[in-house]
Parts: structure tokens; C-alpha cells; sequence
């Protein structure tokens, strides 16, 4: 036991320890590189001009599937932002923190991010694909998407809003506005760089997501589509049509195109992030 | 009361047994204290004795804090401003406030100067630079930032956002300003430098400063006010509360007893 103890407190114990440490780093670091390394040494050397661009007929393409997937994003941020910050807002600047219905909301929250994404596709499916008769559409399964990422959108807001200093909304109050215009013009420009990244990795969750997708907008992956009623497909769709059915070069050449899409949103929410730092002047600043 | 241009008859300010509640908690006493206007009147005492909170009834912040209570009167230049009628929005435009730590804006200079201009409707560019200019001249900082009004506010030093803050409240045409111990957190040339510019302030408005610092209150004020748990020990001329204390709680303050 005292051995065991004085191990503890010993040179040798911290030196494991890093040592533990920077194996641990060295595995995981391993595990995403091969994987990077797999999909770019598989794929890109399938990726043809017919696949990326061509129009689908003998042999198969993805202009289709990349088209919806940024009818997708469309839909599903541009209908879950407004009404995720909305709630954000109210939920920080509104509501009072310990009033029982509102600890409801934000354990439902809660549970609502961790719910698995086919459970949102069979609701989706049930509602959009049947109740509302539209069939498979990009529509009802971006507005599918659109609530599963609503609670991300409301969390890492209201997360943003709760970060800015109550010294600010205070700075602003002491000059005569109002709690509106402190929420429009002191607190939301404070949170904004929180709130875009959070809206890029919503973006993230779109268009990696399939499960949901599945149910709701018809894996049909031959037709350009026109509208937001078209069925229709997704690249990450797309990846598991080519692989089911036969195609294992196009999978991975999609594969390619799916990385390199989510690699420059993260790459987008970074240097937006950057430029935000820049215009508030924290750059270089302690 | 409802034009923008609405001001209080004068500046001097008196409370009248003001008492004030956190929940079951005393923090204000039947405080009873007259301001006259274009002095410095400067509020001393040790940590929680009430001065920032008193400070703070004085433009209605504590407005913002739930389960605060509030009882008696605070009247500037005859008018009450706990009355029904009072637009708190054109009170804390008459009656600014500069905090403890500075809290400019992320925004740039110019639009931290303007925000207070801009919420009352003012929108024209050739105002709004006048405005500006006007502030940050009043505030003595406009020869250090007149090369960078787009710059963001944060790039400044700590002593240079007080004084930024200083202007902002300027520009909202104040005719009190009330200041949160403004210099605690600077160095000793900032607040040198802040310290002559409340001097140069006070032609133009009446300034009630709240610190811990009793030569700064020595310095600067022409009253000052003692607060000992909740209530006013004791208060009159600079000189007299210095020199002649005449409560003995006062005395053992102001010669460092306790503190």
C-alpha cells in the first residue's frame, strides 16, 4: 500500500504517465489519419469529370446528389437558425434561469440532441413522407434535418449569448437602451462569431448525415432536382447507394468530395473566426 | 416627457430617506444625502457599505436586479425620478455611468462613441461625427484616437477604455455622471489622467464618484460622503470631513483605523 503511495508521488510515476499520454495522442491521431489517408488513396483517383459533373445515364454521377445536398443545407438552416437563435434569445435574455417550465425546455433540449438521427428519420417520414403526402422530397427531409439540428443551433447560442459579459448589457442599459436594442446591437454582434460556428457545424451535421435522409428524401440518385418537392439524394446518400449497389470506385471517389466538403466548412467556421477576432481588434491581445 | 431633448430642471440631486432591500438583507439604510450641482461629491467607505449600491438607485440600475426593494425618494433637480412618469431611458440618458472595469463595446471607437446618439434616434453622419469628436475631445482622449475611430475599442490600454467610456456617456449629453470606483483597476498615471479630466468635467457636469481611495476623494472632491453598513456616518465639505471629522467612526476611517 505505502509503496504503492510513495510510487505515486514518484519521477518515474509522472514520466508514465506522459508517456501513457502521448501513446494515447499517437493512437487516435493514427486511427484519423489512416482514415483520411484511405479515402484520398481510394478515391481521388476515381474522380472523373462523368462523376462530378456528368449527367447520369450508363454510368453513374453525383451533380444530382451535390445539388441536394445544398438544397438541404438551404432548407434545413435557413429554416432551424432563425427559429434557434430566437429561442436562444429568449431562453439568456428573457426567461428566468430557475422557473420550472424552463428547466423543462432545456432538459428537452437536452435529450433532443442526443436522440439517434434515425429516430428524427422515421418522424420525418411519418409526417412529411405520409401525413403531409409529399412523398420522398428534399423538402420534408430538410425540414427533417432542420429539427434535428434545432436543439445543436439553440444550445451553442444560447451558450454564445450566456458568454458575453453582463458588464456589456449593463454598459449598454447605463446609456438609456433598451433591452432590445441591447440584445440587437451590444449582445447578439458580441455572440455572433459563437453563433456562426455553431451554424457551420449544424451545416456539418446536414450534409454528413444519412440515416434521416434514408426515410424522407428517396435515395433517388438519377434525377437533377427541380424542386423542394423532388425526391432526391445526398452525396453521403450517394455513398451508400454506389456501395450497395455495386459501384465501390464512385463510393470512394464520393467519399473524396464528402471530406473535402465538411473539411472546408470547418476550414470556413475557422477563418471566420479569425476575422472576428481581427474586427474586434482582440488580435495579438492578451 | 417624451421628447428627446427633455432635461431636468437643474442637476442638483438629494435623497431622501432612501432605503433599499436585497431579498430580507438592509444594503441602504434612511439615506439622506444632497449633491450640488457642478461639484464633485465623492461617496468613501470600506468594501459593501453600501456606496456603489447607492450610486447605482441613482440612475435606476438597480432596476435590473430581481428582489430589490426600494423605499423613500431620489430627486433631481426637484424631480422624482422613482415616479410613475419617469422614462428610465431618459434618465440614465441625463444621468451616465462609468463602471469599475472598463466595458467598451467590441465594436469600433466610433460606434461605441455614437451608440448612445443612435438609440436616440440621431442618424445623420455629420451630427453623429460632431457628436463624436465633441465626446472624445471632452473625454481629453480625441488626440490618441483620431487616426483609428474604426479601430475596435478593445485594442486600447486599460486607462484609454475608462476614458472612451467616459466619452461614450458624454455623448449622451449627460447632465450628472456617476463613477464606479473608475480607476481601481488602472495604473497610477491613468488615473492621474482622469483625475484632471473629472476636474475639467465637473463646468459641465455635476460628477458623483464613488472610491476607495481616500487622497483621490482628497484631490478631486468638493463633498464628500462617509457610508458605514448601510447609511451615511457622516458628510460635508472635503475639507471639513479631512480636517474636523465630527463622528469618531469617521476620524478612525479616514486615519486608516479600519478599513
Amino acid at each position: 500500500m505505502s509503496d504503492l503511495r510513495a510510487f505515486r508521488r514518484s519521477r518515474n510515476f509522472f514520466a508514465s504517465l506522459k508517456i501513457a499520454s502521448m501513446v494515447a495522442l499517437g493512437v487516435s491521431l493514427v486511427a484519423l489519419v489512416s482514415i483520411v489517408l484511405f479515402v484520398l488513396i481510394r478515391g481521388t483517383g476515381n474522380l472523373t469529370f462523368q462523376l462530378l459533373f456528368g449527367k447520369y445515364g450508363a454510368s453513374p454521377s453525383i451533380w444530382p446528389a451535390f445539388l441536394g445536398t445544398l438544397e438541404l443545407i438551404v432548407i434545413a438552416v435557413g429554416v432551424a437558425a432563425p427559429i434557434g437563435i430566437a429561442s436562444a434569445i429568449f431562453l439568456s435574455e428573457y426567461a428566468e434561469r430557475d422557473f420550472w417550465l424552463i428547466r423543462c425546455i432545456r432538459l428537452a433540449t437536452e435529450t433532443l440532441a442526443g436522440i439517434p438521427s434515425i429516430v428524427y428519420g422515421l418522424f420525418g417520414y411519418l409526417v412529411f413522407v405520409v401525413a403531409c403526402g409529399w412523398g420522398y422530397s428534399l423538402l420534408g427531409g430538410g425540414l427533417t434535418l432542420a429539427i434535428m439540428i434545432l436543439p445543436l443551433i439553440v444550445r451553442s447560442t444560447e451558450e454564445s449569448l450566456l458568454s458575453v459579459p453582463m458588464a456589456i448589457r449593463e454598459g449598454s442599459y447605463a446609456l438609456g437602451a433598451g433591452k432590445v436594442r441591447t440584445i440587437f446591437a451590444v449582445v447578439l454582434p458580441s455572440a455572433s462569431e459563437g453563433i456562426l460556428t455553431s451554424l457551420i457545424l449544424a451545416m456539418g451535421r446536414v450534409v454528413s448525415e444519412s440515416a434521416v435522409l434514408i426515410m424522407t428524401v428517396g435515395m433517388v440518385v438519377n434525377i437533377v432536382p427541380v424542386s423542394p418537392l423532388s425526391a432526391g439524394t445526398s452525396l453521403a446518400l450517394d455513398i451508400y447507394y454506389f456501395a450497395s449497389f455495386g459501384y465501390p470506385e464512385e463510393a470512394s471517389a464520393t467519399a473524396v468530395v464528402l471530406l473535402l466538403f465538411v473539411l472546408s466548412l470547418n476550414l470556413l467556421a475557422f477563418l471566420l473566426a479569425r476575422l472576428f477576432e481581427r474586427k474586434k481588434g482582440l488580435h495579438g491581445q492578451s | 416627457m417624451d421628447s428627446l431633448d427633455w432635461a431636468f430642471p437643474s442637476s442638483a440631486l438629494e435623497a431622501k430617506d432612501l432605503s433599499l432591500h436585497y431579498g430580507p438583507f438592509e444594503a441602504l439604510k434612511k439615506v439622506n444625502l444632497k449633491v450640488k450641482a457642478q461639484e464633485v461629491t465623492a461617496l468613501i467607505g470600506p468594501s459593501g457599505c453600501g456606496k456603489s449600491t447607492f450610486l447605482r438607485t441613482l440612475n435606476r440600475m438597480n432596476d435590473l436586479i430581481p428582489g430589490c426593494h426600494l423605499e423613500g425618494q431620489v430627486r433631481i433637480g426637484g424631480v422624482d425620478i422613482y415616479a410613475k412618469a419617469m422614462d428610465v431611458s431618459l434618465l440614465r440618458k441625463r444621468v451616465g455611468m462609468v463602471f469599475q472595469k472598463p466595458n467598451p463595446f467590441p465594436m469600433s471607437i466610433y460606434d461605441n462613441i455614437a451608440f448612445a446618439p443612435r438609440t436616440f434616434g440621431i442618424r445623420k453622419k455629420e451630427e453623429l461625427d460632431a457628436i463624436v469628436i465633441a465626446s472624445l475631445r471632452q473625454a481629453s482622449i480625441f488626440e490618441e484616437v483620431k487616426d483609428r475611430l474604426r479601430e475596435s475599442a478593445l485594442a486600447l490600454s486599460g486607462g484609454q477604455q475608462q476614458r472612451l467610456c467616459i466619452a461614450r456617456a458624454l455623448a449622451a449629453s449627460p447632465q450628472i455622471l456617476l463613477l464606479d470606483e473608475p480607476t481601481s483597476a488602472l495604473d497610477p498615471i491613468s488615473t492621474a489622467k482622469i483625475e484632471d479630466l473629472l476636474a475639467t468635467l465637473k463646468s459641465a457636469v455635476t460628477i458623483v464618484i464613488v472610491t476607495h481611495n481616500l487622497q483621490q476623494a482628497a484631490r478631486i472632491a468638493d463633498t464628500t460622503a462617509f457610508f458605514l453598513l448601510g447609511e451615511i456616518v457622516e458628510s460635508g465639505t472635503t475639507e471639513d470631513m479631512f480636517r474636523r471629522p465630527t463622528d469618531k467612526r469617521t476620524e478612525n476611517y479616514i486615519t486608516g483605523r479600519f478599513g
